[in-house]
């Protein structure tokens, strides 16, 4: 972070602490927290790229925020804490950053932090007659045995608002009328892409609310990594958002690196680059063939797949896996590529380039495919940033959120690639966005093939690995936008906290905003261009 | 070209030689309902397993392929387990409308299959206002549908049968149009007078312009009207998992399933007959060698190579356009199909007036 | 590659061999003249059922893709008849488990599986739905679905391959064909205490039924 903005934020709130540890952040008083939260969002900090639920024992609960401005691409970390173990409270900032009312309740959910003014505080992922906060540092597996009895879906939420004597009164707010036509959709769906669920109030087909319902895959792998070794935890990324195993591994993998203070040497990060690109048009494939087969063109959907095999072929060849690859390792990957890689991707680039065509004349041309995506489900760009829905939903919207533009990692320094930018934020526009990046993709891949360095690839590392003490956090760009990697160390060879920014959980908080209004049908395609994969939103 | 109706009248004078009228005319409806059902059926497979491989060569893909050479039996396969399988009863549910409704679908679909004529002398329904009945007969497919939409106490089912009536009812009026249109050319509803009338050139043909309007127009509404294609709103399988018969199992499906692929043959048996000649073989003004040689091949041949020629149209159709939405079915009906379906009607008139047909 | 001599505890290493430890049981059945009555029909019905099992389109996690993986074109299901995989449990002859089961996910996956018709399999698919798999640990998955579902067939593999999937499949297939050998998992009490059951629930005022009406509509 630069000193200029340090200093300017000690002005505006002199209680605010400097820390340089790992990547350095300010320690706000919970009381005074929301005006420099305010502030920040005034001087242009418009993206919340990341927020946390903390459990520091003794110290009590907290929240770290990831904030950066899409002006300057400056960035700032806070913290702020409430000692208070038995009822935490802290203020709410989804007035301010919309993203941030999903993961605020993913904290409620974690650690039982309460948020002020948070108009729905309810459980996100577990149910609702779940005994504690699974995240918390003393919780007891044992009160949850498996329970079989069918949850209720209730039609009211809870907000807490602060008194001015000082006390924190509960106020009921209705999410459903008694006389509205709810109906339920999901989780066995077969348009919600897994196990999604939603209830949507409809006046005939239109729809006028909606309530997304996640936490049916939450698998807890947050909590799961704290109990396991650095190189442990590396297995369970490629679990999350398994249509981007090797990016979220990546990540993962670059996140441990700087903390370590490693630099992995040139030939490592070529293979990785192109690892990732070949994951992400294996992603965008699977994006097109759901789409087509969500909006009823069943033959499109099996082009994709077709093509889709090939890249698996590549993948499998190299690293033993067709989805779940396990490649990347600290300071490597696993082994090296497979004498044949190099002359199979350039086969697969000429291959591939005639195929797009073929999918346009199929599905893009089409009057029918035209005329459900034009026009409708449209995010404007002050949504999408703050909503933080980054990658192909974004970059439809007209915001350059790439990771790979922003923070350039890996060998994406070196290599020269458009960003898709498109601005009606329509699905036709998210539809696009994702058919170009294949070629992008393609053409990133083309620079880097011939040119994959000699040397290593595998760094030797130490036996157990230990990350100095601090707090670091590291971005790719994945297959659906923005995977961060935030890890506390307190020097264990265990992850003091591990938190991975979800690519999804952006995406199903803007689907209120996007579907209300629409027809039932146009969900199906906002959900099929929006491209969220379920395990990776309940992680 | 072999007239069937010697063989029938031949076994009517047998029967009626030893025994009552009244009991062999009942005799004879037996044995025709029988016949009937039994085609029924055979019709229904062999559509299923059509559409299965045809739509599996349009995806790279085989099809079934294990059970019998090319997987013919696999249709039989899938029967018995329908047959065998539970049919459940829903809690909350309508019972007797829940119950009734896959029968009304069936009931409406035979009868407009009786109506189709097969061949030359095997019509089953054949009177002066036929094209009529077929089209009344086939709308009781929609009650049908609403029922089993409404009974099944399950909302994605009332959401796909309320789509279903409005599409239905809609898409009627187009065929109807476009039905009308040659029924002007013919000046008869009878569906054997409208065949023969063809056997100097299909009507797709002499109508010319006005005529393949018509025809265009027929197979989008009639797309619409069995339900598929781009048109499958009232069971899209990706919205309301499958519409107003998701509540629906073992042969009550089996029914609704079976209904949808006959409808749809007999949608092309229909364009068949009143488009592309019926049984009516293919002649070529000049060709009289050729002609000679088409006249050789039975009249059934050639109704149900037009046929599932249309069927396989439809399937096209079906397997590569992505599904619309209900406003925008709406609107292509209304704001498109009915208003070119009545100029078009115009314009036959104009051309049966001043005899601008060949 | 060759396997060079694998360990499986719950199977002879000659029966993983050659693998048709179902069919020896039956002839051995028949040799040893139990009393078993094989109609023609049922032999029919078996293999009508067996060779036109419909799947429920159900995934929670990655083995879900490779089960579209396996209905796509390079694998193609639809060769051995799963043709047709239903959206409505009511009309799927088996439920593929492809995925992790939480805590919150139990409920709904049984009430998925009481939705279905009878004869009704199910496969377990992938490490997770077998025994929790990597997340065995955790607080909020369940350790195999065969805790709350009777499972016929569990393929194993994080997630399995396609190949492994279709031989997965092919086992229920063969399992469904001498069905009446060995009876099948769901019908475990008889016809008049199902009867009794069914009855109850339909005149029962539990409070636990009267939650459908907001939860309903699992499909």
């Amino acid at each position: 972070m630069n000193n200029n903005l340090k200093e300017s934020i000690t002005a505006w709130e002199p209680a605010a602490v400097w820390s340089e540890c790992g990547d350095g952040w300010f320690t706000v008083p919970a009381d005074r927290f929301r005006d420099l939260a305010v502030r920040l969002r005034a001087e242009g900090f418009d993206f919340l790229r990341s927020l946390t639920g903390m459990d520091w024992g003794g110290e009590g609960f907290g929240v770290v925020y990831h904030l950066e401005s899409t002006a300057t691409g400056e960035n700032v970390v806070l913290r702020t804490m409430t000692p208070d173990r038995e009822n935490p409270v802290l203020p709410s900032v989804c007035d301010l950053w919309k993203t941030a009312e999903l993961n605020e309740r993913e904290a409620f959910d974690y650690f039982g932090i309460r948020f002020l003014n948070h108009p729905d505080m309810r459980r996100l992922f577990l149910r609702d007659d779940w005994v504690g906060y699974p995240l918390r540092k003393d919780y007891d597996p044992s009160q949850n045995p498996l329970r079989m009895s069918n949850e209720v879906s209730k039609d009211s939420t809870a907000s807490f608002e602060l008194m001015p004597d000082g006390s924190i009164i509960r106020q009921r707010n209705v999410l459903f009328d008694e006389g509205e036509y709810v109906i339920n959709i999901g989780p066995q769906h077969p348009a919600t892409h897994g196990v999604l669920r939603f209830r949507v109030s409809l006046e005939g087909e239109i729809i006028r609310k909606l309530d997304a319902h996640c936490g049916y895959i939450h698998r807890g792998i947050e909590k799961m990594c704290e109990e396991l070794t650095y190189p442990q935890t590396l297995a369970l990324t490629d679990r999350l958002d398994y249509l981007g195993a090797a990016q979220n591994r990546h990540a993962l993998c670059m996140c441990i690196e700087k903390g370590l203070g490693v630099e992995v040497p040139e030939r490592v990060q070529y293979i990785r680059t192109i690892m990732d690109e070949l994951q992400r048009i294996d992603s965008h494939l699977l994006f097109f063939s759901c789409l087509c087969m969500d909006m009823g063109a069943l033959t499109a959907f099996f082009y994709g797949f077709r093509d889709r095999e090939k890249v698996l072929d590549i993948l499998e060849q190299t690293t033993g896996g067709r989805l779940i690859q396990t490649y990347n390792t600290i300071g490597g990957v696993q082994a090296d590529i497979h004498p044949d890689f190099v002359r199979k991707t350039k086969e697969f680039i000429a291959y591939m380039r005639p195929k797009l065509r073929e999918y346009h004349e199929v599905f893009t041309g089409n009057v029918i495919a035209q005329e459900r995506l034009k026009g409708t489900g449209v995010l404007t760009r002050e949504d999408a940033i703050s909503f933080g829905a980054t990658g192909g939903t974004g970059r439809a919207s007209g915001w350059a959120c790439d990771v790979r533009k922003r923070h350039p990692y890996a060998a994406y320094g070196k290599v020269d690639f458009e960003e898709v930018l498109f601005t009606e934020g329509d699905c036709f526009a998210r539809y696009m966005v994702r058919m170009r990046e294949i070629e992008q993709s393609l053409n990133i891949i083309e620079q880097l093939i011939d040119n994959i360095p000699e040397g290593e690839y595998q760094l030797k590392m130490k036996p157990v690995i230990r990350i100095p003490e601090g707090s670091y956090y590291a971005a790719v760009e994945g297959s659906r936008g923005e995977f961060g990697v935030f890890i506390e160390s307190r020097g264990d060879k265990y992850p003091y906290r591990m938190k991975f920014r979800s690519t999804g959980l952006p995406l199903v908080a803007c689907l209120e905003t996007i579907a209300r209004g629409t027809k039932i049908a146009d969900l199906i395609a906002i959900g099929g261009t929006l491209d969220y994969v379920v395990p990776d939103i309940d992680r | 070209m072999f007239d069937f109706s010697i063989i029938t009248s031949w076994i009517h004078g047998w029967l009626t030689s030893w025994m009552p009228l009244g009991l062999a005319v009942f005799l004879e409806c037996v044995i025709v309902g029988v016949c009937l059902l039994l085609l029924y059926a055979v019709i229904a497979i062999v559509m299923i397993f059509m559409e299965r491989k045809v739509c599996a060569a349009f995806q790279c893909r085989l099809g079934p392929m294990r059970v019998g050479p090319w997987g013919t039996v696999q249709v039989f396969c899938d029967v018995i387990k329908m047959l065998t399988k539970e049919i459940i009863t829903v809690r909350h549910s309508d019972r007797f409308l829940y119950n009734l409704a896959p029968y009304i679908v069936i009931l409406a679909s035979v009868l407009a299959f009786a109506c189709l004529p097969v061949s030359r002398g095997l019509e089953i329904l054949d009177f002066n206002v036929g094209v009529f009945f077929l089209m009344a007969a086939s709308s009781i497919g929609v009650v049908g549908i609403l029922l089993a939409g409404w009974g099944s106490n399950n909302k994605y089912s009332l959401i796909g049968a309320m789509r279903s009536g409005a599409q239905m009812i809609s898409y009627e009026l187009s065929i109807g149009l476009s039905i009308l249109t040659i029924v002007v050319l013919t000046d008869t509803m009878q569906f054997s007078e409208i065949v023969l009338r063809q056997a100097d050139g299909w009507f797709l043909f002499k109508g010319h312009i006005p005529a393949l309007i018509a025809f265009v127009i027929y197979l989008i509404a009639g797309n619409a009207e069995v339900n598929r294609g781009p048109f499958d709103l009232p069971e899209a399988e990706s919205e309301l998992t499958a519409g107003y018969h998701t509540e629906y199992s073992g042969m009550h499906f089996g029914l609704f399933y079976v209904a949808e692929f006959v409808n749809l043959f007999i949608i092309s048996g229909v364009a068949a007959t009143i488009f592309l000649g019926g049984w009516m073989p293919l002649h070529i003004p000049g060709w009289e060698g050729f002609n000679t040689v088409m006249d050789y091949i039975p009249g059934f041949v050639w109704f149900f190579a037009k046929a599932f020629f249309v069927v396989w149209l439809l399937m096209w159709i079906k397997w590569t356009f992505p599904r619309l939405r209900v406003d925008q079915i709406l609107t292509l009906e209304w704001k498109y199909l009915v208003p070119i379906g009545l100029v078009n009607l115009l314009l036959m008139v104009i051309v049966v007036v001043f005899k601008l047909h060949f | 590659m060759e396997v060079r001599n694998p360990r499986i505890k719950s199977m002879k290493y000659e029966d993983f061999n050659d693998n048709e430890y179902i069919e020896s049981m039956v002839r051995e059945l028949r040799e040893n003249g139990t009393n078993v009555v094989v109609g023609c029909l049922d032999e029919v019905i078996e293999w009508g059922r067996s060779n036109s099992l419909w799947p429920l389109t159900f995934a929670t996690s990655c083995c879900g893709i490779e089960f579209m993986a396996v209905g796509a074109a390079r694998y193609d299901f639809a060769r051995f008849g799963f043709e047709v995989a239903r959206a409505s449990p009511r009309q799927a002859d088996f439920i593929m488990v492809a995925g992790t089961i939480t805590h919150k996910m139990a409920p709904v996956l049984k009430r998925l599986y009481d939705q279905m018709a009878d004869p009704k399999y199910v496969i377990a698919t992938g490490g997770c739905a077998i025994s929790g798999g990597p997340f065995k640990k955790s607080y909020h998955v369940v350790d195999g679905v065969d805790k709350i579902l009777p499972v016929d067939v569990y393929i194993p593999g994080c997630p399995p391959r396609p190949e492994a999937m279709l031989y997965g499949l092919m086992q229920l297939q063969r399992k469904v064909k001498v069905q009446r050998f060995f009876g099948d998992v769901n019908r475990q009490i008889d016809r008049k205490e199902c009867e009794e059951l069914l009855r109850r629930d339909l005149t029962a005022e539990k409070n636990e039924l009267n939650v459908e009406k907001d939860a309903n509509h699992e499909q």
